[in-house]
């Protein structure tokens, strides 16, 4: 019987409707559009700023709606995506360390 | 039934069905998903490597035995010593403790029938050979001389040997090491056994857990960056070249992010050794068994965080150099709280001195060596004077040889009767236990001394005032040569003519020792189900022979 | 935390059995399906980290000579294509729908629709590689592939003040175009390969709500393909573009 429980509190539910799905990438859609016109915009040195915040979102997007990490069943899946993203931020973030901070050019 | 005695015969019993005999075709073999026999295929290939890396280290000797370049020419010697780095570092001590003993015991430590991915664990395996015989296609072909480092650019543009080829074999065994670690984690967390809660776990699954991050994290990393020196060295595509605006140091960055950590791939499984071995050895739990568990991790974390002290010198930044020497002081931490966690487990155990414990105390002194030596280097101002100098050899020799290698050491001769079933003999292994030991001190201890007093590193002649130190070192290493052969020869012996090894001949906890020696196939007659706390010691019998026997 | 169910003699026995005939393509190590679920899941999720860190080091390499070499960087990226790479990100998103689609249509059990939509998924990627194709032979026409033949004349437009630029460093720029988007067009082309395979074994029947596991694994793979080049469209197609 606790076997049963188990397999129930493991069973993932996370499957939205195609509607969602469509408008998901409807968004996306509208973010790529709007990536685009923000470049030919001057805005100064928020010009990569914005590109990579808008690339952010669509990609929480395509992580928490696509891939299911939103109402996966355990923690699990979303501390595993969180560590690699957040390693490769170690990378870059240690090596800017050294080339920001060179006194030569 | 016998009626009479005198004339009929009682056929033996046959031997019990386990995963050595359960199948005696080459193809059982070769075509195996069972981690227990794909850890033996691991363990003779990794051998194969360590003896062909040491043969490159005898050569390495030979030469400096004396102060002029004589025995090799200066290219050859280039080679000689890429060669030994790379087969030790790739094919030896990335997988040993791993893929050996790890593929062999976490299934059973767990209690899961086997790993969560056999056939990705053969792919591991075929992986590995498929990048070993690369390699030696390579080493026939004219081998590399860039060093074990790769360092661009004389990788990439100044060196006419096969870098190409032994950067695809690395990387070919960069992924065999990155499914290893993948299947780890998986099957510690999904396949435990039930009762079997994360704080009751070996520390040899939190050893083989935290290595495995690594793995995972890591490696793709030097994976890309081989690609890269690949491409620049093909196509010229210029990508660490300064002609075209592209930086050397780059590639060293992007090497050591994952060389470093790497380091952490080799000591982590085999401090797991030692926990188990100290914990049996003494007859007591491991004292903080959770803030060894964490340290652990901690040093998988951490490990990412310092890769720069490689580069000292190497033209970053004095800020930066700054903010990798500090991170690195606190990489102490964690290893220093298992060192005195383990000191504190002997204290009021009931010890004995059985070989893996002989190996377990060898390990304790000399990777504490090699640890605070590891602290000096990351000293920028002491870094500035013995970089690439034979204290850096001697400090990861320490760390390496007298950590990794003898914690493998110890663990094989603690897991010998499971994996074989068998009994190795006492006498011959303490006696190999202690010529590794002094072996390998006077083999490496005088390359402190050396390398403090200037001599570099990957040099083929020396100044003849080094000469007597590096004399000293040469023996050092025969001696070594024959505490690694010995082995060879009594463990195969043993397999013949060893005792029956029972159970649990050593009255351990944990899970592998509830089943058979060697196990079955599918590991346990029925799936166990844990109630009690690890190395729950108190509960555990001493064992009515605690030395194994001397075989007559 | 997953510890597999207690084993309980007779009942585990007939459950497991039950599930050997449900579900062939459960694996006899594994306590139950779900657990192999789980287990897939969780394998595939790592194999996905080891992607990130993959390429992590490339957009350490970009990261790093994009900051000092802005100018030829931007030189360089203002001589792609924006329409041919809007459009391509265009093709992705859409095939991460599909992809998308093609899981619920498994787990509903709707095996002509699976079928359709992996389909439909790989036609985008080939979608996706023909345009890059395109852009690729575009390159090479205009003397832009890094190595004997690179050739680059072009200037910085900064709103319209035309910079000069050095050429080793677009060609730098190049070098890192090329590396990039040919490591993701490779693993556009296994993803591609890979769908082509499930959408065969979906046609056969070897998938139904009760194992469609590789679906959903091959689209988190695709999905993060689709990711990586969600990325990379702004990073090299509009470092600069105001002018």
């Amino acid at each position: 019987m606790s076997e049963h429980q188990a397999h129930e509190a493991h069973e993932e539910h996370t499957t939205h409707s195609q509607g969602f799905y469509l408008l998901i990438g409807a968004i996306l859609l509208v973010l790529t559009a709007t990536t685009v016109g923000a470049a030919f915009v001057n805005l100064g040195p928020f010009n990569p700023v914005v590109a990579l915040l808008i690339a952010t979102i669509k990609a929480l997007l395509v992580v928490l709606f696509f891939m299911h990490v939103k109402g996966a069943s355990e923690k699990l899946t979303g501390v595993v995506v969180l560590s690699g993203f957040f390693f490769l931020a170690i990378l870059l973030a240690l090596s800017l360390a050294d080339y920001l901070t060179r006194s030569w050019r | 039934m016998a009626s009479n005695a005198a004339t009929t015969i009682i056929p033996a019993p046959a031997p019990k069905l386990n995963y050595l005999n359960n199948g005696h075709t080459l193809k059982s073999w070769l075509l195996t998903t069972d981690h227990k026999r794909i850890a033996l295929l691991y363990l003779l290939s990794v051998t194969a490597f360590f003896f062909l890396g040491g043969f490159f280290a005898m050569l390495i000797r030979l030469e400096l035995l004396t102060p002029e370049g004589d025995l090799l020419q200066a290219d050859t010697y280039n080679k000689v010593f890429t060669m030994h780095g790379m087969i030790m570092v790739f094919f030896f001590l990335i997988p040993v403790v791993p893929a050996t003993l790890g593929n062999f015991l976490v299934p059973l430590m767990v209690g899961a029938k086997d790993l969560a991915f056999p056939r990705i664990n053969l792919l591991s395996w075929y992986l590995y050979i498929i990048a070993g015989t690369l390699f030696l296609h390579c080493m026939l072909n004219g081998g590399v001389d860039t060093g074990w480092t790769f360092y661009t650019p004389y990788s990439t543009v100044g060196s006419n040997t096969n870098v190409i080829e032994a950067g695809l074999a690395v990387f070919i065994a960069g992924f065999s090491s990155i499914f290893t670690g993948l299947n780890f984690i998986v099957t510690v967390h999904r396949m435990r056994a039930p009762g079997l809660t994360w704080d009751r776990l070996p520390l040899f699954i939190w050893a083989n857990y935290a290595t495995s991050l690594i793995m995972i994290l890591g490696t793709p990393v030097v994976a890309i960056t081989i690609v890269l020196v690949a491409v620049e060295r093909a196509f010229h595509l210029g990508i660490f070249d300064p002609r075209l605006g592209g930086d050397p140091l780059l590639f060293q960055h992007l090497f050591w992010f994952y060389s470093h950590p790497a380091v952490y791939i080799m000591i982590l499984p085999s401090m797991g050794v030692i926990s188990e071995l100290i914990a049996c050895f003494a007859r007591k739990r491991v004292f903080g068994y959770k803030f060894v568990a964490l340290s652990s991790v901690a040093i998988a974390v951490l490990g990412f965080l310092v890769w720069a002290h490689h580069m000292f010198v190497a033209g970053i930044s004095l800020y930066a150099a700054m903010i990798f020497s500090f991170i690195t002081f606190f990489i102490g931490v964690p290893s220093a709280v298992k060192v005195f966690n383990w000191t504190a487990t002997l204290y009021k155990g009931s010890i004995t001195y059985a070989t893996p414990m002989l190996y377990a105390f060898g390990f304790i002194g000399l990777f504490t060596i090699g640890g605070l030596t590891g602290l000096m280097l990351a000293t920028l101002g002491i870094d500035v004077h013995v970089t690439d100098t034979y204290f850096v050899v001697a400090h990861f020799h320490y760390v390496m040889v007298g950590g990794v290698l003898m914690g493998f050491l110890g663990g094989i001769h603690f897991w010998w009767p499971k994996i074989s079933g068998r009994l190795y003999p006492e006498g011959w292994a303490r006696l190999s236990a202690l010529l590794v030991f002094v072996g390998f001190n006077l083999t490496f201890f005088p390359q402190f001394i050396l390398g403090y007093v200037g001599m570099p590193r990957r040099y083929w002649q020396y100044p003849p005032e080094f000469q007597v130190l590096n004399v000293l070192s040469t023996a050092g290493s025969s001696v070594l040569a024959v505490g690694y052969l010995l082995p060879m020869i009594y463990l195969l012996w043993s397999l013949r003519y060893g005792p029956i090894a029972s159970d649990n001949p050593w009255g351990a906890a944990g899970l592998e020792w509830k089943t058979t020696s060697p196990p079955p196939t599918f590991n346990f007659d029925e799936t166990p189900v844990v109630t009690w706390e690890a190395y729950n010691y108190d509960e555990i019998p001493e064992p009515k022979e605690l030395e194994a026997p001397v075989a007559k | 935390m997953q510890n597999s169910p207690a084993v309980d003699g007779q009942a585990n026995l007939s459950v497991e059995h039950l599930e050997h005939v449900h579900n062939p393509a459960l694996l006899h190590h594994f306590a139950d399906a779900q657990q192999q679920k789980n287990a897939a899941s969780l394998g595939m999720w790592l194999f996905l980290v080891t992607e990130i860190m993959f390429f992590g080091g490339m957009f350490c390499a970009y990261l790093i000579y994009r900051l000092a070499h802005f100018n030829a960087f931007a030189a360089g990226s203002q001589q792609l294509s924006i329409k041919l790479g809007a459009f391509n990100t265009a093709v992705l998103i859409i095939s991460s729908v599909t992809v998308v689609l093609a899981v619920k249509a498994a787990e509903a059990g709707k095996r002509k629709l699976l079928v359709s939509y992996l389909v439909v998924t790989v036609l985008l990627g080939l979608t996706f590689l023909v345009v890059k194709g395109f852009e690729y032979r575009e390159k090479f026409e205009k003397h832009h592939v890094p190595g004997s033949t690179f050739n680059f004349t072009d200037t910085f437009d900064d709103n319209g003040q035309k910079i000069p630029v050095n050429s080793k460093e677009a060609e730098l720029f190049f070098s890192i175009y090329f590396v990039m988007t040919g490591m993701h067009a490779l693993h556009m082309i296994i993803g591609c390969g890979l769908f082509t395979g499930l959408a065969i074994l979906a046609w056969k029947g070897r998938y139904s709500p009760a194992y469609f596991t590789p679906i959903e694994n091959g689209g988190l793979y695709w999905h993060l393909v689709d990711i990586i080049w969600i990325y990379l469209f702004p990073l090299l197609y509009l470092i600069s573009r105001h002018s």
